[in-house]
């Protein structure tokens, strides 16, 4: 079996333009997936029950069901419903880049909420107690002390989250978005050459991810350093 | 139930769990063969399995499974003719689906492994030593009943993946309950019904899974002090 470049090369562009949707729906997933696990973890570690349950039901379904069911369940569920397409959100919603994103960042939502609580959970006694021994009140004590700690410790657990959302983003082939793997997709059509397609599309993930490793390894360094066991 | 289409999701539901726990047996032998290497005092040998965990590790699901599917069965194909076989030959998508799943999940599991032997204490094993027994007898009679321990927090949660990308299966071809409730959905034209049904499958057997798995932790952990905190 000879390995066809040149198709590859040809096709390169193609690859290019996928990187780029792959990037962009990461990143925007990511940016709403955090903001809106904040106040989720931050609910899971209510000590009011029905706080704390709301959030529970809520990383429970999205991490025990497969991601596919989710983004099918928006791209191609909602428009059942006659008040979903004449709403104005319909737009939107018909666009497949929508609700990828949506699907993409409910999900990573629910996983990042658990790292987030189980983080605060573990915050070092003292530090509760120092903030509270210099009257902090409950707001500024998290915002100065609980959160500032708790992101932090997050940090590496957080990084795995990233690279399954990168791996996740394959999904959006599905849903006829031209990605990393839409454009392999793409090209195994056009030439039926899988093997060519199908490795460098695993090329361009195994480049990402290693570049995802390195940089939280920098941010690591950067923020984690405190905590690091001390060189004699 | 559900316009008729109930008994035709169920049989995919039946599909699922053939080809979860199929992969997952598969896995489960390929991560522990992929754990022998990685510990092995052979240096190629070590740095063979830390490349198949590292590799497939960083390669989303869908595409290994694109590449497996279609990539195996151009293989097949190419290969089979030299065989004197000339009929073309259509991979069948279970077949494919468990060894597509097993092949990665075993990478996964093999990093579970290796993570529960190494917190195994070394004077276990030199206990074993002194005691006369084999370096054998002292993997199966020491280790892998403490490593089964260790490594079932990791299991549970390489299962439930395991279980929820099954349903990237349907995307090849395979009738399992995914594909069966978009083929309901498209022909009723009411896809967030199906969907959400399918979704509350998923949720069953996840959360059984993870009830079970519990009680089996607890069961492999009698004897074992946890930290009061």
């Amino acid at each position: 079996m000879i390995f066809d470049y040149n198709v590859i090369w040809e096709a390169l562009p193609l690859y290019l333009g996928g990187l780029l949707t792959t990037l962009k729906l990461l990143a925007l997933s990511l940016l709403f997936g955090l903001l809106a696990a904040l106040p989720l973890g931050l609910m899971r570690v209510s000590k009011q029950p029905a706080v704390n349950m709301a959030a529970w039901l809520y990383t429970y379904v999205i991490r025990g069901t497969p991601m596919l069911v989710q983004l099918f369940l928006i791209y191609y569920g909602l428009a059942q419903f006659e008040a979903v397409r004449e709403s104005f959100l319909w737009p939107w919603l018909s666009s497949a880049t929508f609700c990828a994103c949506l699907a993409f960042a409910i999900n990573t939502s629910a996983y990042t909420a658990e790292i987030i609580a189980g983080s605060l959970k573990a915050t070092p006694n003292g530090e509760i107690e120092a903030a509270k021994a210099m009257g902090m009140s409950r707001y500024k004590m998290y915002r100065r002390i609980l959160l500032p700690s708790a992101l932090r410790r997050a940090l590496p657990q957080y990084s795995n989250e990233v690279i399954m959302m990168l791996q996740t983003t394959s999904l959006a082939s599905i849903v006829t978005l031209i990605d990393i793997t839409g454009a392999a997709r793409t090209v195994n059509a056009q030439y039926y050459l899988p093997f060519e397609a199908y490795i460098t599309a695993g090329v361009f993930y195994l480049c990402l991810t290693f570049i995802l490793v390195r940089l939280f390894k920098q941010a690591e360094g950067r923020w984690l350093s405190y905590l690091a066991p001390r060189k004699h | 139930m559900l316009k008729g289409y109930g008994a035709v999701i169920l049989d995919g539901v039946w599909l699922t769990l053939q080809l979860a726990l199929s992969s997952m047996a598969l896995a489960i032998v390929l991560g522990l063969i992929g754990v022998a290497l990685r510990l092995s005092p052979v240096r190629w040998l070590a740095r063979l399995g830390d490349l198949y965990a590292t590799v497939i590790r960083g390669i989303p699901d869908l595409v290994l499974i694109l590449l497996i599917f279609y990539g195996g069965q151009d293989l097949l194909n190419r290969v089979a003719p030299l065989l004197g076989h000339d009929d073309y030959i259509d991979l069948n998508p279970l077949v494919a689906g468990i060894g597509t799943l097993g092949f990665i999940f075993g990478a996964y599991l093999s990093e579970t492994f290796r993570g529960a032997f190494m917190a195994i204490p070394k004077g276990q094993a030199e206990a074993g030593m002194a005691y006369g027994m084999s370096s054998l007898q002292v993997f199966f009679r020491v280790l892998v009943p403490q490593m089964v321990r260790l490594a079932i927090p990791g299991f549970t949660n390489n299962w439930l993946v395991l279980t929820k990308a099954t349903a990237l299966i349907s995307v090849v071809g395979l009738q399992d309950m995914m594909f069966k409730a978009k083929q309901a959905a498209d022909a009723t034209r009411e896809p967030f019904t199906f969907f959400l049904a399918v979704a509350a499958m998923y949720l069953v057997i996840t959360s059984v899974s993870l009830l079970a798995l519990r009680h089996l932790e607890k069961r492999y952990s009698v004897g074992v002090r946890a930290a009061d905190l």
